[in-house]
């Protein structure tokens, strides 16, 4: 026998106590996926939750931008705890990448995602949301695979290719036994559109409150996000 | 102590693999440390130390430790090098010790300098065998 990698065999206890994860999707680019995971991140954490923040969009981390973390590095304690921003535990390539690209291909990013999952120490926590690579590749699979009961929180906007490639997503997680708590329209005029279950209106006003926390939680953005929340579940 | 994390790794699936096939005894793991990692083989000795406490049936496990070169196939030209030579600075080295894949980031081919290369050989920490008695 030869090279067994024995990383996955810890992602399991890494995440034991953590009471869900939310693994927020989005299968076009631009479309507000990350924004609506630190948001609801922040909202958990204000409302009180223990709340987790896991960047794994490594192309195009962004997180911590939305966030405002500067200056901040996990602590190496029998692995790697994540820091604290605004009441969110938050882990992101970004910490390891000194801000600059980071020319994975999908074999190596899935490497590295099982590298953060097998070191980093979450501790307890009641909700982990994990801001995912858009579309599914080997990476997303590996995710879906390793972390193992991912609920999916997809975002969409309203435009018939957005929605097409939704359709597509929503099915093949129907055939992986990924539940789906939610479908968000973001960028909604409001306009009813089948299939979706919680709409967030253009804010115009979101772009100046990136990397404002506080001033993030104030925006329309966040309310209507919060409002989508009660409907799957989450009253905050 | 990044290093306890990877060692209860591998003393889990160890383990685990013993218990798989069956074993009686638990005699002999094989860990592979990738040069890239460069994992600190003191630290990570004493986690499994202290690790074999919460894994009785590797009590009496003999963890060898082997080290395997790092070596690199660049995509762009094919040109194959070595780790040493490299240039990376200590904060660099630290990052590619937590993640190895951040040598994409930091490092270049050293003959046509892309970022696009394969990592062939000794990337991080795997195990190579298990021996044990049936």
């Amino acid at each position: 026998m030869t090279n067994i990698d024995p990383r996955p065999s810890v992602i399991g206890a890494r995440l034991g106590k953590v009471k869900r994860v939310i693994a927020v999707t989005g299968w076009k680019g631009g479309i507000g996926k990350s924004v609506t995971a630190a948001t609801l991140a922040l909202l958990l954490a204000k409302k009180g939750y223990k709340a987790g923040l896991f960047d794994l969009d490594f192309a195009g981390a962004s997180d911590h931008l939305i966030l405002g973390a500067r200056g901040i590095f996990p602590k190496e304690e029998k692995g790697l705890e994540p820091p604290v921003v605004n009441g969110v535990k938050f882990m992101s390539v970004t910490f390891f990448s000194e801000n600059k690209a980071v020319p994975l291909r999908g074999a190596n990013i899935s490497d590295a995602i099982i590298e953060l999952l097998a070191i980093t120490q979450w501790g307890e926590l009641d909700f982990l949301v994990l801001d995912m690579p858009p579309g599914i590749n080997d990476a997303a699979l590996d995710i879906i695979r390793f972390v193992g009961r991912a609920e999916v929180l997809a975002v969409t906007i309203p435009s018939v290719l957005a929605h097409d490639v939704l359709a597509r997503s929503l099915e093949l997680y129907r055939k992986l036994k990924v539940p789906v708590l939610c479908v968000i329209e973001n960028m909604s005029s409001g306009r009813k559109t089948a299939g979706v279950s919680a709409y967030i209106k253009t804010d115009r006003a979101l772009e100046n409150a990136l990397g404002h926390p506080a001033a993030l939680l104030k925006t329309s953005f966040a309310r209507d996000l919060s409002r989508a929340a009660g409907r799957f579940g989450f009253p905050i | 102590m990044h290093e306890w994390a990877l060692a209860e790794s591998v003393i889990k699936t160890a383990v685990e693999y013993a218990g798989t096939e069956k074993l009686k005894k638990l005699k002999e793991t094989g860990v592979l440390f990738g040069e890239l990692q460069a994992i600190d083989k003191e630290i990570f000795l004493f986690a499994l130390e202290e690790l074999r406490k919460q894994y009785p049936a590797a009590a009496s496990c003999k963890f060898k430790i082997i080290a395997e070169p790092a070596a690199f196939r660049c995509k762009a030209c094919a040109h194959e090098f070595p780790l040493k030579g490299l240039k990376k600075t200590k904060d660099e080295a630290e990052f590619i010790h937590f993640i190895p894949e951040m040598a994409h980031t930091f490092m270049k081919c050293p003959k046509c300098k892309s970022p696009d290369f394969e990592i062939a050989r000794g990337r991080g920490v795997s195990i190579s065998y298990l021996k044990g008695d049936r």
